[in-house]
């Protein structure tokens, strides 16, 4: 099997330890202390910001112009349409600049 | 929670698998492009086909399985990898606890299967259900889950299938489509208390850590520095006021 395949069987078993865990810790808890659950709650927009911010700064006017215009179209439309709309952006500005 | 039991008829579990069913459906019409575009970037960052659909058949939670497309193809530590998806999908920890209590009459086997299918809006229509009072049963949750499941991984072996026939893939935008669909991801989750404040520091803190510390620590660093401002910036007693 190659490491591929292995990796992938970690992040699917590190997946489900984190789907089965918390009914098997947290629920032995009668409450969470509040700081932890802030910070759980900030868990998951922290992480993928990471994976934005560097990106966008080795990016270029293209790039810029995308994340803006999706970011916009996120205020008022699902994730679909502002991924649709962040692309045609993208994919336009590619091809012509 | 007992009386809304009586009143509610236990429907039989085929009726109430369909009922999960047609709640399921949007879902997967929702997903259905990023299954698809999953399976066209794993093969563009090298995977195979087979294990494109191995990853959305195992790991099956779609922003963490494109994390892990994001540093395959950069040369990282393997338990690095399997941290960040980890790390991505933490908030599935507290799903799992809230859901835990609207799902008692389960048995333990039915959770240990059950749970594994906990993606994000799998939670909210159950969480959903269990606020108007229905019974969260097992037949149900398990027919809003089967065609999303089965659906997802048939779109990552679409998607890799044809991922291998985009000839330009620069000209298309592929390898600038993930940032995109992270911050669509981070966007979604605006409406949490101190959102902004935990982006912002997020973002810069990564920034700095990507120049200056090197990838891929920029993730583990920036999201500490994210979730730490989220813990300082939150009262001790902040839960006790509202019982």
């Amino acid at each position: 099997m190659s490491l591929t395949a292995w990796i992938i069987l970690g992040g699917a078993l590190a997946t489900y330890l984190s789907r089965i865990g918390g009914h098997l810790v947290l629920s032995r808890f009668e409450r969470i202390h509040p700081r932890v659950e802030a910070g759980l709650n900030a868990v998951p927009a922290a992480v993928l910001t990471t994976l934005v911010a560097p990106a966008a700064t080795t990016g270029g006017p293209a790039e810029w112009a995308a994340l803006v215009v999706a970011g916009l179209v996120a205020l008022r439309g699902g994730l679909s349409a502002m991924f649709i709309a962040g692309a045609v952006v993208l994919i336009l500005l590619r091809n012509t600049l | 929670m007992s009386a809304a039991e009586m009143v509610e008829p236990d429907a039989g579990g085929s009726g109430e698998f369909f009922d999960g069913m047609r709640r399921g459906l949007p879902v997967v019409l929702a997903s259905a492009p990023f299954g698809l575009l999953f399976g066209a970037l794993a093969v563009q960052n090298g995977m195979t086909i087979g294990e494109a659909i191995l990853m959305s058949a195992t790991v099956f939670a779609g922003a963490s399985q494109m994390v892990g497309l994001e540093l395959f193809g950069q040369t990282i530590a393997p338990w690095l990898i399997i941290l960040s998806i980890f790390a991505v999908n933490f908030r599935h920890v507290l799903y799992s606890a809230a859901l835990g209590r609207r799902t008692e009459h389960w048995s333990p086997a039915q959770r240990a299967f059950g749970f594994f299918f906990l993606t994000d809006p799998q939670y909210a229509l159950a969480e959903r259900r269990g606020e108007t009072g229905k019974r969260v049963g097992f037949a149900w949750y398990m027919g809003m889950a089967t065609p999303i499941y089965l659906c997802w991984v048939a779109e990552g072996g679409i998607g890799a299938a044809f991922g291998n026939l985009v000839p330009d893939p620069h000209a298309l935008g592929l390898d600038f489509l993930l940032p995109i669909y992270f911050l669509g991801l981070v966007m979604d989750f605006r409406k949490r208390p101190l959102w902004l404040p935990v982006v912002m520091i997020s973002a810069v803190v990564s920034v700095f850590a990507y120049y200056f510390v090197g990838s891929p620590w920029h993730v583990s660093i920036g999201a500490a520095a994210g979730v730490a401002l989220a813990a300082i910036l939150t009262p001790s007693d902040a839960g006790r006021a509202q019982p």
